[in-house]
C-alpha cells in the first residue's frame, strides 16, 4: 500500500550568520502492506512527521521514491491526494466553524458533491459519537473531541491510507483509550493507518507492525514481538535469600534453557533465557526439588524501550 | 470547471465565516467615515473648491482608494490565524486548486470591500455628491482591482512572513509611502515637481488619477484606461505570485 525507496529531505536553517543543513530525514525504505496500522515510533526530532509530510504531498521530497496507493508521489501528487486522508498533530479545525460545517467543508474540497457530502458528515458525527455536539462551534469543544473531528475529517471521502501524526499526544488517558478504539475501527473498516508516536505503549498496543526512527533513519522494523525477541529474551527474577543463592546457582547453571546467569548480590538470581514462561516451571521444579524456598518469581518481558536501548544506545525515555 | 468550483467553495465559507460577524465589515468602515465627516470639511477652503460638492468629487474616490489598500493589505493576519489552526494545512491535503485557496478567500475580500465603498458613496450623496452610474461602476471596478492586488500580495506575505509580528510592521512600511505618493488625501497637483516625478512610479498614483477622473464624470481622460490597466496587470501578477505561496509547502 505504501512502498518508499532512499525518501530523503533536509533543511537549512539559519543561526546567525551561519547556514546549517539539517539532514531530517536520511534515505528512508518502507514496505507497508494493505490494512494494517503502521506506527512510526520515535523520539521527537527523529524526522518521522517530516516523512509523514512527505507521504502527505505537503513537502516535496529531495531525493527518493514512494508509491501510496498505487500512485507515484513524485509524478502525481494530486492523485496521491485524492487516495490518502492526513490529519495533523497540531490539529485543523476553526474555532468558529461546527463540526458538520467543517465535515461538509472537508469532503466538498475533496470533489464531493453538497448531498452526498452532507450524507457522510451525518454518517461521521455518528461514528465517533460527535452527533450531539454538530452543531456547536469547535472552539467549545473538549480536546478529544476534537481530535475525533480531526481524524473524521481526515477519513470523510473514504482514503485507501490515513496518516495520524501522533493522534493521541496530550489527551487524557481515557480519550486515548477512545481513540484506539477507533483507530483499530479505521482498520477493520479496511483501510491502512500509518501512525506516528512516541509512546512505548501506544505502539505495542495499537500497532501491527512498527518502525523504530533515529536521527531520521529508521533503525528496526517488524511487529512488536519480532523486535522484541529479537533483542534479548525473557529474564527471570528469583528471589532468594543469601545463603541459598550459590547453591541455587550451581543447581541452576547447567540447565540448557539457560542463556546466561547472574547472581544478585542481596541475594536472587538472574536467568537470561528465550522463552519466560517455559522456562519459570522447570526452575520451580529444580529448587523445589532441592528443597531451596524462594521468595519471589519475576518475569520480565523486553519492552520496546529495550528494543530502542539495543539500536540507539539511548533510552527512548530519555530523549 | 473543478477550479470555478473550488474557488465558490471557499468563496461561499469565507463569506460565512464574515457574516458570523458581520461587525468587522462596519469596523472597516469606520475609520473612513471618520475622514468623511471630520476632515473633508475642511477641504473647500483648503482646495480652494468652488462648492464642498467638488471638494467631495475630489476626496472620496481617494478615500475610497486608501480604503481599498489597506483593506486588503491587511487580510493576512486572518490567514496567519488559519495556518496556526491548521486549517491550512488540512485544505492543502485535498486535490482542492491552490489558485482557489487563494482567489476564493480574496473575493470576498473584494466583496466586503464593495460593500464598505457602497456606504462610503451613500454617505457622500448627503454631502450633495453626484455621479453617474456607470462612472461609477467603473470606479468600483478599479477599487476590486486594487482590493484583489493588495488582498493577494497579504495573502501571499502572511504565507512567508508566518507571524502577526512581522507582517504588522511590514504592512505598514510599504503601505505608508504608498499612501503618501498617491495623492489620496491631496492631489499631487499641489506637488513639487520632484514629488510628482516619484509619484509616478507608484501605480496607486494612477489608479487615484483614475478613480477621480471617473468621479468627476471624465470618462474619456486616458487616465482612466491607464490606471485600470496597470492596475489590472499588477493583480494578475499578485493573484499569480500569491497562488504560487499556497502551492508550496507552508504549515
Amino acid at each position: 500500500m505504501i512502498e518508499t525507496r532512499g525518501l530523503r529531505k533536509s533543511f537549512r536553517s539559519r543561526q546567525g550568520r551561519e547556514t546549517k543543513t539539517v539532514d531530517a530525514v536520511r534515505g528512508v525504505n518502507l514496505q507497508v502492506p494493505a490494512g494494517e496500522i503502521f506506527g512510526f515510533l520515535g523520539p521527537n526530532g527523529a524526522g518521522k512527521t517530516t516523512t509523514l509530510r512527505m507521504l502527505a504531498t505537503l513537502i516535496e521530497p529531495d531525493g527518493g521514491e514512494a508509491t501510496i496507493a498505487g500512485a507515484d508521489l513524485r509524478k502525481d501528487p494530486a492523485e496521491v491526494r485524492r487516495r490518502i486522508g492526513y490529519v495533523a498533530q497540531g490539529g485543523s479545525t476553526w474555532d468558529e466553524s461546527t463540526a458538520r460545517e467543517e465535515l461538509v467543508l472537508h469532503a466538498r474540497m475533496y470533489g464531493i458533491g453538497k448531498a452526498d457530502a452532507h450524507r457522510r458528515a451525518v454518517r461521521a458525527l455518528e461514528a465517533f459519537q460527535l452527533t450531539e455536539y454538530a452543531d456547536r462551534k469547535c472552539k467549545t469543544y473538549s480536546g478529544g473531541q476534537r481530535r475525533r473531528v480531526e481524524i473524521a475529517l481526515g477519513i470523510i471521502h473514504e482514503p485507501k491510507i490515513v496518516f495520524l501524526d501522533e493522534p493521541t499526544t496530550g489527551l487524557d488517558p481515557q480519550s486515548r483509550a477512545h481513540m484506539w478504539d477507533e483507530i483499530r475501527r479505521l482498520r477493520t473498516e479496511g483501510m491502512t493507518v500509518f501512525i506516528t508516536t512516541h509512546y512505548l505503549d501506544e505502539a505495542d498496543a495499537l500497532c501491527d507492525r512498527i518502525a523504530i526512527m533515529d536521527h531520521g533513519e529508521v533503525v528496526a522494523e517488524g511487529t512488536p514481538a519480532e523486535l522484541k525477541r529479537e533483542i534479548s529474551g525473557d529474564v527471570v527474577l528469583v528471589g532468594l535469600d543469601v545463603a541459598s543463592t550459590p547453591q541455587a546457582a550451581e543447581l541452576l547453571d547447567s540447565e540448557e534453557y539457560l542463556n546466561k546467569l547472574e547472581t544478585v548480590d542481596e541475594g536472587g538470581l538472574r536467568l537470561y533465557v528465550d522463552e519466560g514462561t517455559t522456562a519459570i516451571p522447570q526452575v520451580l521444579r529444580r529448587l523445589d526439588h532441592a528443597g531451596l524456598v524462594m521468595s519471589s518469581i519475576e518475569l520480565h518481558r523486553p519492552s520496546l524501550d529495550d528494543v530502542f536501548l539495543t539500536k540507539t544506545g539511548r533510552s527512548l525515555r530519555e530523549s | 470547471m473543478k477550479f470555478a468550483r473550488d474557488t465558490w467553495l471557499i468563496f461561499q465559507r469565507q463569506l460565512q465565516l464574515l457574516l458570523r460577524n458581520p461587525v468587522w465589515v462596519f469596523v472597516g468602515v469606520f475609520q473612513p467615515v471618520m475622514y468623511l465627516l471630520l476632515f473633508a470639511p475642511l477641504l473647500k477652503p483648503a482646495l480652494n473648491a468652488p462648492t464642498q460638492a467638488a471638494a467631495y468629487k475630489i476626496f472620496v474616490p481617494g478615500l475610497l482608494v486608501l480604503l481599498a489598500i489597506f483593506g486588503g493589505l491587511f487580510q493576512g493576519f486572518g490567514l496567519i490565524a488559519e495556518l496556526r489552526a491548521g486549517v491550512i494545512e488540512r485544505s492543502r491535503v485535498t486535490p482542492i486548486s491552490r489558485l482557489a485557496l487563494l482567489l476564493g478567500r480574496s473575493l470576498r475580500d473584494v466583496v466586503s470591500l464593495i460593500v464598505q465603498a457602497i456606504i462610503i458613496t451613500l454617505l457622500a450623496l448627503l454631502f450633495d455628491l453626484r455621479v453617474f452610474i456607470g462612472d461609477l461602476l467603473l470606479a468600483y471596478l478599479m477599487l476590486a482591482l486594487i482590493a484583489l492586488m493588495t488582498s493577494a500580495v497579504s495573502y501571499g506575505v502572511a504565507l512567508k512572513v508566518k507571524s502577526e509580528d512581522a507582517l504588522a510592521p511590514l504592512m505598514n512600511t510599504v503601505a505608508q509611502p504608498v499612501l503618501l505618493l498617491s495623492g489620496i488625501l491631496l492631489p499631487l497637483t499641489f506637488a513639487p515637481g520632484w514629488l510628482q516625478g516619484v509619484a509616478e512610479w507608484n501605480p496607486f498614483s494612477w489608479a487615484v488619477d483614475g478613480t477621480r477622473a471617473l468621479f468627476a464624470g471624465d470618462l474619456a481622460n486616458d487616465k482612466v484606461w491607464q490606471g485600470l490597466g496597470i492596475i489590472a496587470v499588477l493583480a494578475a501578477a499578485g493573484v499569480f505570485w500569491a497562488a504560487r505561496q499556497f502551492a508550496r509547502s507552508v504549515r
